[in-house]
């Protein structure tokens, strides 16, 4: 029997299409609107061209915000990625008591709220009443995340490594778990060592979630904004401003909001580039893979 | 209804105007002629809808380059952007 064309499921997508109309695109319209005014108030705007962009474009602060940024979430991947692979190939596999506590131990801080990280670390560095802190002062090492811009992008740093690393071993555990037992017999009967059995079988056959770990961290640490601000609002300085927190300062401490649109703008087609990258590579990845 | 809320001027109501005819302009191409992947000048496989993304994509950052390095008039940014986008898709 010939299939019936029939085109009717498309009405199904009207929902989605509204909801996404409704959160993203008319707002984002908005933003476009605002950022070629200078905006004053309700009905107080007036048409200022191209003149934000060129503003935020040659904005010093601006570009230390992305430069920062950018160091900070290659850091991040540079450290996450291959600590999570090791905690991945370090976990006991099968399904026993002790791979179930481990899972529920690497799943903890993935559920605790981005500002009471933030929070946790805030107290845990003080040189007072906080246990990292008073370590450090006991050993002789002068910490201060308040006031000394290295201690501060550390404690940022490390403070992301505890929050996110367990999502990157959780993912490749997944990968890892995914392998057929008959890769390693045939490994085992090649004599292959340690070595030739994470470069041949696991790690290409992690390359799947591997990636999808990378995108994930790589936007998420690229649109941080919570966890430096409750940490250190961004000081010591601007040390730990990244551009989440720029762009906040911009429209709603100084409520420059035509400024701050076309600088959401900027940052919007940023994040979207290194998306469309992103996702090239992975859709190339899978083609490979078929062949 | 009311869209003050939004503040919409001229030249962005003409550019989301633009954006949506190309939008249904590809609609409508696609009904009349479907798209198949092709690989040209891009590293990657692409349909016809890829690279008018990459093409508005490239000119968004053409127009933004253009603000950055010269105060000259942004329509010099719009003509780049129109061969890019039309080499994207010719070539692409």
């Amino acid at each position: 029997m010939d299939k019936v064309q029939d085109n009717r499921a498309w009405f199904l997508i009207i929902p989605v299409f509204l909801i996404v109309a409704f959160s993203a695109v008319i707002p984002l319209m908005t933003v476009v609107n605002y950022s070629v005014q200078e905006i004053f108030g309700p009905g107080q705007t007036f048409f200022v061209g191209t003149e934000w962009f060129e503003a935020v474009l040659k904005d010093d602060r601006l570009h230390d915000a992305l430069v920062r940024q950018i160091i900070y979430s290659l850091a991040v991947l540079a450290i996450e990625i291959p600590l999570g692979i090791v905690i991945a190939l370090g976990m006991p596999g099968g399904r026993s008591a002790k791979t179930s506590l481990t899972l529920v131990l690497l799943a903890l801080p993935l559920l605790i709220p981005f500002n009471v990280v933030g929070t946790i670390w805030q107290i845990f560095g003080r040189g007072d009443i906080g246990l990292l802190g008073a370590t450090f002062r006991a050993i002789g090492i002068d910490y201060n995340y308040t006031n000394n811009s290295a201690h501060a992008w550390l404690t940022v740093l490390v403070m992301d490594v505890w929050h996110w690393t367990s999502l990157v071993a959780l993912l490749c555990y997944a990968g890892l778990q995914s392998i057929p037992p008959a890769f390693y017999q045939a490994a085992k009967i090649d004599g292959a060592s340690k070595w030739a059995v994470f470069r041949y079988i696991q790690l290409p056959k992690m390359r799947g979630v591997l990636i999808i770990a990378v995108l994930l961290r790589f936007m998420d640490s690229f649109m941080i904004y919570t966890e430096p601000f409750v940490l250190t609002g961004g000081g010591p300085g601007n040390s730990t401003t990244f551009l989440s927190q720029y762009l906040t300062q911009m429209a709603v401490g100084q409520f420059d909001i035509g400024k701050a649109a076309a600088f959401s703008i900027v940052y919007f087609l940023i994040v979207l580039l290194f998306s469309f990258i992103f996702y090239t590579i992975i859709t190339r990845t899978g083609e490979g893979e078929k062949k | 209804m009311d869209m003050d809320w939004m503040a919409w001027t001229a030249p962005t109501a003409i550019f989301f105007l633009c954006i949506a005819l190309m939008l249904a302009g590809m609609t409508v191409w696609e009904v009349v002629s479907p798209t198949v992947e092709a690989k040209g000048l891009l590293p990657m496989r692409t349909t016809r809808g890829d690279r008018l993304f990459i093409g508005l994509l490239g000119s968004a950052f053409i127009h933004l380059g253009w603000l950055a390095a010269t105060d000259a008039s942004l329509w010099g940014a719009s003509a780049v952007s129109l061969v890019w986008i039309a080499l994207v898709i010719r070539f692409g």
